[in-house]
């Protein structure tokens, strides 16, 4: 009897995911693998054309620079959050907060009103007499990268705050006494250690954006196809269910192989500090 | 602290970027022209009358509420109870039931939305609404999960034995000693659950249908095809619930309840 009531507390939850999560995933992945019998043509063809590929390398390449931008943006600025006095402390993480939980929509419009043709930089462009006609920069690869990066900063700071609050101050002390810069204490203490947050924040900033739908269907719509975007556009507008399936089996097997990859390296990397210490 | 004039610089260079973007929304919500500009050129409320006089963004509105609360309170009921057995007793295969509670976020959300399509509404025939609602349940299953989780690792189990050698029965030992010590856990995952819920997009993607399309689904229609200031409106009554919320928040659980 003892035994029988954790199971029987994670019982309903079992039972919702695996009638509504996974057997509608299964019923979509099947398919493309067994259309009548055990059978890759899919992804083969997933693989060889040259259109999903390009669309394969825009996704990752967007993903792969928002997270490598957002760590450089990320790291200083959650070190300085973490060494400034607490009323600041809790201004500045109420201000990286704040645009965490404001809707994508509003979040990607308001790039839509910098980078449109009417935008605050074509206009300010226009008035510098830098430029005769507004340049397009919406629906390009760039509108959606500015986008994803904004999307995703403040998750990035947010991880590395709690990891820099457990940095030693006397640490930094120690390396200028030592006769370190500013700069090369940073560098040389505080950067190496507040890799395994940069990692930790590397899978969200990176997951999220591989998967994000909002932001690239309003900056990027058809002219900058992402993944995300183009299996509704397989599925709504083609009736592609086979294509829209593959798609998804892709983003799901990236998702994980990345984070398997860098939460392994996270894990080598704070047994390496734990030996040290 | 001592001053690092170059790393100040960059803070404020990163913070305004994070700021000024909505800046411009909120300036542009006040704008008397038909389409947005930046900047206004005169000043009017006329805008957030035009949103709320709207009948689809009210409607919306409170599709979103309803689906988010829904959601959420459902994620509630089934979250607290597996997270109370997985850090309560050890369990075989912990960590992988554990992992097995948190798949939703394995799974791209338009890819949740798109699979519950296919298999709720079109092989079993089941209304859009229930598939909204089973999507919306699974993305915020996790945030129970991992913050109700996180609330019963710093709870001492011992004083539940206490209760329980005192003659308490179990099931009044949960209500009345775990429950109450988990509740500014059970609080912000309320409210992560149901922020995140409300704000979702992808996973209603395909999920819609007549006076079935979620708040920020008919936002984002509406900014596809339309370029005027009613979106910048809308923007800044939606930022103000979430400053009202922080507020709050910050009075009570302190702000970090909603970093997680």
């Amino acid at each position: 009897m003892k035994n029988k009531i954790p199971y029987l507390f994670l019982l309903p939850g079992i039972v919702l995911l695996l009638f509504f999560l996974f057997l509608p995933l299964v019923s979509v992945l099947w398919p493309t693998i067994f259309p009548d019998g055990l059978s890759l043509s899919a992804y083969i063809a997933f693989f060889k054309d040259e259109y999903y590929m390009e669309i394969l390398m825009r996704t990752m390449r967007i993903a792969v620079i928002a997270t490598i931008v957002c760590a450089i943006m990320g790291v200083p600025t959650a070190y300085f959050i973490s060494r400034c006095s607490k009323k600041w402390k809790g201004i500045l993480i109420a201000v990286s907060i704040f645009p965490m939980l404001t809707n994508s929509v509003v979040r990607s419009f308001a790039w839509i009103n910098i980078l449109g043709k009417n935008g605050v930089i074509n206009k300010v462009l226009l008035a510098m007499g830098l430029i005769k006609q507004p340049v397009g920069m919406l629906y390009t690869e760039f509108s959606v990268l500015m986008g994803t990066i904004y999307l995703f900063l403040p998750i990035m700071i947010m991880t590395l705050v709690g990891v820099m609050d457990n940095i030693d101050n006397d640490l930094m002390e120690a390396a200028e006494s030592l006769g370190a810069n500013k700069m090369r204490s940073f560098l040389k203490v505080v950067l190496p250690l507040s890799i395994p947050g940069v990692i930790t924040g590397a899978v969200l900033v990176f997951t999220g954006a591989l998967t994000a739908y909002t932001t690239p269907q309003l900056l990027g719509g058809n002219k900058s196809l992402v993944l995300s975007t183009f299996i509704y556009q397989r599925a709504m507008t083609l009736n592609d269910w086979t294509g829209a399936g593959v798609i998804a089996f892709v983003m799901i097997v990236i998702t994980l192989v990345v984070m398997k990859v860098l939460n392994a390296l996270a894990t080598r990397l704070d047994r390496r500090g734990e030996n040290h210490a | 602290m001592r001053r690092y004039k170059g790393l100040t610089i960059f803070s404020v260079i990163v913070f305004s970027f994070l700021i000024i973007p909505l800046v411009i929304i909120v300036v542009t919500a006040f704008g008397t022209e038909k389409t947005i500009a930046f900047p206004i050129k005169g000043f009017t409320f006329s805008w957030f009358q035009v949103a709320l006089s709207s009948k689809s963004f009210k409607n919306a509105f409170f599709l979103s509420f309803k689906v988010a609360m829904i959601a959420t309170l459902m994620a509630l009921l089934i979250g607290i109870p597996a997270a109370y057995a997985l850090s309560r007793y050890s369990l075989k295969g912990k960590k992988l039931l554990k992992s097995f509670f948190l798949s939703p976020t394995i799974v791209p959300g338009i890819v949740v939305g798109y699979s519950l399509f296919l298999f709720i509404v079109i092989k079993l025939k089941m209304p859009v609404f229930e598939g909204l609602l089973l999507g919306h349940f699974l993305v915020v299953l996790p945030y129970v999960i991992r913050v109700v989780g996180g609330a019963l690792e710093q709870f001492d189990f011992s004083i539940e034995e206490v209760a329980w050698s005192l003659g308490c029965n179990k099931w009044l030992a949960f209500f009345k000693i775990v429950l109450p010590n988990i509740s500014s856990g059970i609080i912000s995952s309320f409210l992560l659950a149901f922020i995140n819920s409300f704000n979702n997009i992808p996973v209603s993607m395909f999920l819609t249908g007549p006076g079935i399309v979620t708040l920020p689904n008919t936002l984002m229609s509406y900014v596809e095809y339309n370029y005027d200031p009613t979106v910048s409106a809308i923007s800044v009554m939606l930022m103000l619930a979430t400053i009202i919320i922080m507020f709050i928040v910050e009075k009570t659980l302190g702000i970090s309840a909603l970093a997680k």
